[in-house]
């Protein structure tokens, strides 16, 4: 019987913290934004980094007075990294919430799933790191300011053909990834236009550790450039793996490497890789400097892929609102898809008829255990 | 003064959708005891086949989604009779294994199709593009009506109802309760337990319909192991052999992690610990093996102080 009290204690006082914990919040002076993000799950990692480039961003612009005379205030909702929870929470903010845009998600699944609800609705939604082709494709009202697979895969051929100077090339592609299909086609069809020839082809799955029948045969038949799309958990074991066997080609992968786990995973393995992705930390520009410098101020740790592109993001709406001049969610969308040129960390945004960012991908080596800045390219 | 916002039509939705997997899969493993943990890869074939044929083929939404849900039963059918040999712990490996083989198979089919045909010289005559493998279904045309998910559930709660209820239900519930005693009594229990995970696929089948016009975009990953264990808990929350257990698991369920949003990232650390608490306080799940209207029953019986419990009726837990 005491158990039973006891629990049934325990269970009164979670409920009593659910009734308490809604925030009280103060109506009409502030310009209110959701963000769905994966902040619990598989892939919580990239939540909590796009959680505190937002933060960042939202601060700094409040502190110079916020946009429209009002200061920004963004509502964070859990996704999970689940698609069924990002139409609830997209449901939730616009409804419940009532925010002018959303931000995210961050996995291409979900935003695909949620952005249906905020474009029926008609309310902006705006991701920064779902990278799939097909995301903007779901209505007008959807946008985006990263780079997409598609150009991904493509400028990786790019780098492969005119800079790694490669004629021939391999690829190792995760089978059950869309963002390592997408990419692989992609840089199939553009390697193939520049000239070069693909040798072969091998597969793997999320999770795999052993890596060596499908590096054997790749072994049989020598390319220049071994291209792989995919994570970097799976990706440094695959380099650790292709330096036992001896492998002399050179590897090459895009933002899925991007990652200071990788360096710490696949250790020396990783030395003159190519990696093609978004940001660099030590590119000479002053966006860069001054988010490397406000990041090491606050949060006391450099900022990662995820960390830039959600920073930029709120700048990139917080830009429209203001040519908007009104808090308006039909006026913000039509001021989006005129975005023009607008600097941030990650490269200069001019958003395409597709409602896709236009900007410059980076190319980075791995070299003495450090990504180095090579350079900023767009084919 | 709730204001019924789409927000709350969505979670309604998915409730819907919940309630009729629940059910279905207390079917399963609740009355026949034969415990599943592919029921996610039954709701995979149910969702591809109905979205490939109203989106491909411009199909009317209820004809693809009874084909979706009879080609899910098939399957259970046809992969039920070799699997439902085992027992315990090594059926639940081989419905695992189950439902991985459904999601694979959608994964790899257009290579596979593709290769195939190309081999026999008839490359021009198949689509290139079927499941869309690992890039995911999108732009599956939107069925949002509550009326198609709650009317399917109500007829997933009648039909399962009156399975249970008729002699072949006791047939597979006597073998839920001991197996050897079921077949000592002549039963056929391999027929009968074919038949359950068959119906239960069914079912599944039409909330994987549903699921994939709702949200409009799946991906073979939704339908992993993850999903099933979700499913699951609902019925174990709910009480194994208890219908109604089921329904009120999958609400549950449904509302708790939308209830918990306020507390943020904290929100899938306290999900768990209410669960933790329930399974304490009710290890036999909310309802136990009861139905809701025999608790009320008892209740009402009470309240009028007619005596205590009826007869055969164990007295509700009176905390």
């Amino acid at each position: 019987m005491r158990m039973k009290s006891i629990v049934a204690a325990a269970a009164a006082v979670l409920l009593g913290a659910l009734v308490c914990a809604a925030p009280l919040r103060a109506e009409g002076e502030t310009i209110k934004l959701g963000a769905v993000l994966p902040l619990t799950g598989g892939i919580a990692a990239f939540g909590m980094e796009s959680k505190d480039g937002i933060n960042l961003a939202v601060d700094e612009i409040n502190a110079k007075g916020g946009v429209l005379g009002k200061k920004l205030e963004v509502l964070f909702e859990d996704d999970k990294g689940d698609p069924a929870d990002t139409t609830n929470a997209v449901s939730k903010l616009i409804n419940t919430d009532k925010v002018l845009a959303i931000l995210g998600s961050v996995a291409s699944s979900c935003t695909l799933a949620g952005a249906p609800v905020a474009n029926s609705a008609k309310i902006p939604m705006i991701t920064h790191n779902s990278t799939n082709d097909k995301v903007t494709g779901v209505g007008e009202y959807v946008f985006r300011t990263c780079f997409i697979d598609s150009f991904q895969g493509a400028t990786s051929a790019y780098v492969a053909a005119k800079i790694i100077k490669a004629k021939t090339a391999a690829l190792v592609t995760d089978v059950n990834s869309d963002y390592s299909k997408g990419l692989g086609e992609a840089f199939t069809a553009k390697f193939k236009e520049l000239g070069g020839t693909i040798t072969g082809e091998v597969s793997y799955q999320q999770n795999d550790v052993n890596f060596s029948s499908q590096l054997t045969k790749l072994k049989g038949t020598p390319a220049d450039v071994i291209f792989i799309p995919g994570y970097y958990t799976e990706v440094a074991l695959i380099l650790k793996q292709a330096k036992q066997l001896k492998i002399g080609s050179v590897f090459l992968g895009a933002d899925g490497w991007d990652d200071p786990k990788l360096l710490e995973l696949a250790a020396d393995a990783a030395d003159g890789t190519y990696i093609v992705t978004h940001y660099s930390a030590d590119q000479k520009t002053p966006e860069v400097e001054k988010l490397v410098k406000a990041y090491q101020d606050k949060y006391k740790r450099g900022p990662a892929v995820t960390d830039a592109l959600a920073y930029d993001m709120v700048y990139v709406v917080a830009d429209a609102m203001k040519r908007a001049g009104k808090a308006d969610s039909q006026a913000l969308r039509d001021a989006l898809a005129a975005t023009k040129d607008l600097k941030g960390a990650t490269g200069s945004v001019t958003m395409n008829k597709d409602r896709n960012a236009d900007k410059n991908a980076i190319v980075l080596k791995v070299e003495g255990g450090k990504m180095k800045f090579v350079e900023s390219v767009k084919p | 003064m709730i204001e019924i916002s789409s927000y709350h039509i969505q979670v309604l939705a998915f409730m819907g959708i919940n309630i009729i997997l629940a059910v279905s899969l207390n079917l399963i493993n609740g009355f026949t005891g034969q415990f599943s943990l592919g029921h996610a890869g039954f709701m995979a074939i149910g969702a591809y086949t109905a979205a490939i044929l109203t989106k491909a083929c411009g199909w009317p939404f209820l004809l693809a989604t009874l084909a979706g849900a009879l080609l899910a039963f098939a399957f259970g059918l046809l992969l039920g009779i070799p699997i439902l040999r085992l027992k315990g712990d090594y059926l639940a490996i081989a419905t695992f294994g189950l439902s991985e083989i459904v999601r694979v198979a959608i994964v790899n089919f257009d290579d596979v199709t593709m290769k195939a045909a190309t081999l026999v010289g008839l490359q021009d005559l198949v689509p290139k593009e079927i499941t869309r493998g690992a890039l995911g279904y999108p732009a599956i045309p939107e069925v949002k009506s509550l009326v198609w998910i709650y009317g399917w559930a109500f007829v997933t709660c009648l039909i399962l109802r009156n399975i249970v209820r008729s002699s072949e239900g006791r047939a597979i519930s006597s073998i839920g309760e001991d197996e050897l005693a079921a077949e000592s009594l002549g039963i056929n229990t391999a027929r009968y337990k074919t038949l359950s995970f068959a119906i239960g696929a069914f079912f599944a089948g039409v909330a994987g319909a549903l699921f994939a016009h709702w949200v409009t975009y799946i991906k073979a990953d939704l339908f992993k192991i993850d999903k099933s264990i979700e499913i699951l808990l609902m019925v174990v929350l709910g009480g194994m052999g208890s219908l109604s257990g089921s329904v009120l698991g999958a609400v549950v369920l449904t509302l708790l992690p939308e209830y918990l949003r306020v507390f943020a990232q904290w929100r899938m650390v306290i999900y768990p610990i209410l669960l933790i608490l329930l399974m304490l306080t009710r290890p036999e799940g909310l309802l136990g093996r009861r139905e809701l209207s025999t608790i009320l029953g008892v209740l009402y019986t009470r309240a009028m102080g007619r005596g205590g419990p009826a007869p055969g009726n164990p007295p509700v837990a009176a905390e």
